[in-house]
């Protein structure tokens, strides 16, 4: 599969991979694969940032590659670890042969052979059907040492290993970096990518994702879902429901059977829409029940 | 239009955007210029998606750019004739309101003498939209404070380093009797020495976790906040990961001004960030913002929070509860700092104090230098960690 020449094709390619994208984060993909530069993507956790870098595999006919970025994240997890037992085992047979090389043993076992490869070195390798989708999740959660060391990565797409010395990328990857916002991304790192901020969506992309992501959902009980949500996000709550909230409640309804909210309903099953327990306090009972009166209105006065 | 004729006039707009205070490099309007080939600019909506994917890189930029954006590119003519009135730059704070950035955009585009005008119009609505008539609406004149004052507060304030406590990270450092064992280098020291296998050990690093200080600043902590200010100052500047936020009637980040290596001219900033000086306080609505806003933002890596208030709230208490017992949870560690403890007799009275006392971790005075210098002791004291580290398995 070919990229994409210009925006329109960007946009069929991600409808296609069954993702409702907007034309503005079309716009930066599409600039992202044809300028061969980093896509940082921000914003609110449960907005389908991670879900782009899949679609976007999928429909390009390109392998994924994953780095789940945590805490104390290393070389050793990140890039490329030497395989020790295996290393060990030959330094063992080779005493055992009685060889006296020991210059030449260095080299024999600091060779590709013993080298694992983790995702970013992964990435780097060539691969018949393009190169791969490299998807940084969650950079935030990562500390500072780390950020640093992606620079040279993302920027020249190359890594030193030292015993071994530079691979580089005969084609560089396309990489996807996502960020939840819980600290702020060092502007170096942001300088070398193209930045998009992923918003909520609006009512209308929202009903158009949940018709493709959970279809076995009435359209009147969707319209009802998406209505009740964007009231939500309106409420100042410590954390908004995302779309994967959105979808996981409309998969929840549909397992109970209801075809359209009603207020117990609401409160049986906000547990897989808000996830704190001070926002689930506020808004069950009264507030939940305001909420329906005012989206039944709404319906009423459209209709 | 000539490909030539639009780089310029795309050079000539990032110019205006960094006027406007925002960080558009060099590089930045080279990508643009690429993007912008790449794209090419059949849509408006897509020349203008393009150019903000390139040119900005913070999420807050994005409302300063889609004002310079329509005004530009609807008649880069009129900017031109305006360019030649502008004066240099003045100094710019990161995160402002909408009245600020306007402002900012006004003086960028413009000049100083639109900035005037700007300002007389604003102050008017900022009195009609504010809490209450009682919030003093000026900047705190830092200059009242009496030079024997401050020259005692900064030689003492100078002099306290804060070493804080320590939390583990997960990250290794080599340790000759660590608990972990460093697989690389002890293979390396195998290949040396062959026959017995010479373990090399590592163990975890530690680091001083993230400092989060929210600083009362009404009309009751004034005296306090003042010199508390001076602390924060040395503070923000000799360590990473401090956040300063102060509050009265609304919550204002104030760590970018603070970083400026000189004291006077970082609480000058301040000063010109901060609207409600020695105005009422709002306890439960600032903690609130905090909440909501900030807390996923700083609170992360067993952050310590600092709250500096008297616990006097103009709302007599009304919805604190709920809001420090969030932030309770949030934080490793909660230090209120109190001026009032100062009196012998003081007892927890006052509603904002009652709301507040059952969720703190510790309870310390800060009304003198003395006070302040415990302060640091107790902040690098390693055992008290109330919460326990989570390990890995």
């Amino acid at each position: 599969m070919s990229l994409p020449s210009n925006i329109d094709e960007t946009v069929e390619l991600l409808t296609r991979g069954n993702y409702a994208a907007d034309r503005s984060l079309a716009t930066v993909i599409f600039l992202a694969l044809k300028m061969g530069r980093p896509l940082l993507l921000e914003g609110e956790a449960g907005v389908g940032k991670t879900e782009i870098a899949k679609v976007l595999a999928d429909a390009l006919g390109r392998r994924l590659i994953r780095l789940q970025c945590y805490e104390g994240l290393d070389t050793g997890a990140a890039v490329y670890e030497w395989n020790y037992q295996a290393q060990m085992i030959e330094i063992r047979l080779a005493e055992a042969e009685g060889v006296e090389d020991r210059a030449g043993l260095g080299k024999d076992i600091f060779s590709e052979r013993f080298l694992i490869r983790r995702p970013i070195l992964q990435a780097l390798a060539p691969a018949v059907e393009g190169p791969p989708v490299l998807l940084i999740d969650e950079l935030d959660r990562t500390d500072e040492p780390f950020e640093a060391y992606l620079l040279e990565v993302l920027s020249d797409f190359q890594v030193s290993v030292p015993e071994i010395g530079t691979i580089k990328a005969e084609h560089p990857p396309i990489v996807i970096v996502t960020s939840n916002r819980t600290r702020e991304i060092h502007d170096a790192l942001k300088r070398r990518c193209l930045y998009h901020w992923v918003d909520y969506p609006d009512a209308a992309r929202e009903l158009a994702i949940l018709k493709l992501k959970a279809p076995r959902a009435s359209e009147n009980l969707s319209r009802d879902i998406v209505a009740f949500v964007q009231k939500l996000r309106s409420l100042d709550l410590y954390k908004n429901p995302g779309i994967a909230e959105t979808i996981d409640w409309a998969e929840a309804l549909t397992a109970l059977d209801a075809v359209s909210l009603d207020r117990q309903l609401v409160n049986d099953t906000l547990g897989a829409l808000l996830k704190y327990q001070d926002d689930i306090a506020r808004v069950a009972g009264s507030e939940a029940a305001r909420i329906l009166e005012e989206i039944r209105l709404a319906a009423r006065a459209a209709a | 239009m000539a490909s030539g004729r639009r780089a310029e006039n795309l050079v000539h707009f990032a110019r205006i955007l960094r006027r406007a205070g925002l960080h558009v490099g060099p590089r930045q309007v080279l990508d643009a210029v690429e993007a912008v080939e790449t794209a090419g600019i059949g849509r408006r909506e897509d020349f203008y998606w393009t150019l903000r994917a390139t040119l900005i890189k913070r999420h807050e930029e994005h409302e300063i750019f889609d004002q310079a954006f329509h005004v530009f590119w609807r008649n880069p003519k009129l900017i031109d004739k305006m360019m030649s009135l502008m004066l240099p730059q003045t100094e710019v704070p990161s995160v402002e309101s909408e009245e600020e950035k306007s402002r900012r955009l006004a003086e960028a585009l413009f000049g100083e003498t639109a900035l005037h005008r700007e300002e007389e119009g604003e102050i008017e609505t900022d009195r009609s939209e504010t809490f209450s008539g009682e919030e003093v609406l000026r900047e705190k004149d830092f200059e009242k404070m009496s030079l024997a004052e401050l020259a005692e507060a900064k030689t003492a304030i100078a002099r306290l380093r804060l070493r804080m406590d320590e939390v583990r990270t997960r990250r290794t450092r080599p340790a000759a009797n660590g608990p972990l064992i460093d697989m690389r280098a002890t293979l390396r020291a195998t290949l040396r020495s062959g026959g017995v296998i010479p373990l090399k050990r590592r163990s975890p690093r530690r680091r001083t976790p993230p400092l989060v200080v929210l600083c009362d600043i009404s009309g009751s902590m004034s005296a306090y906040a003042r010199i508390f200010l001076h602390f924060l100052h040395a503070l923000t500047n000799d360590r990473d990961r401090v956040h300063v936020f102060l509050f009265g009637t609304r919550l204002t980040h104030v760590t970018r001004e603070l970083k400026h290596r000189d004291v006077d001219e970082a609480l000058a900033r301040v000063a010109a960030r901060v609207e409600d000086w020695d105005g009422g306080t709002r306890i439960g609505e600032t903690l609130r913002r905090f909440n909501v806003d900030w807390a996923r933002r700083v609170l992360g890596q067993g952050a310590t929070v600092l709250l500096l208030t008297d616990g006097l709230d103009r709302d007599a208490g009304e919805g604190v509860a709920p809001e420090i017992a969030r932030l309770h949870r949030s934080a490793r560690r909660l230090i209120w700092l109190n001026p009032l403890l100062r009196y012998a007799r003081f007892e927890p009275k006052a509603l904002g104090v009652k709301a507040l006392l059952p969720h703190v971790d510790e309870f310390r005075p800060v009304h003198n230098i003395a006070s302040l210098a415990a302060l640091a002791d107790a902040l690098s004291d390693a055992h008290i960690e109330r919460k326990p580290e989570r390990r890995a398995a």
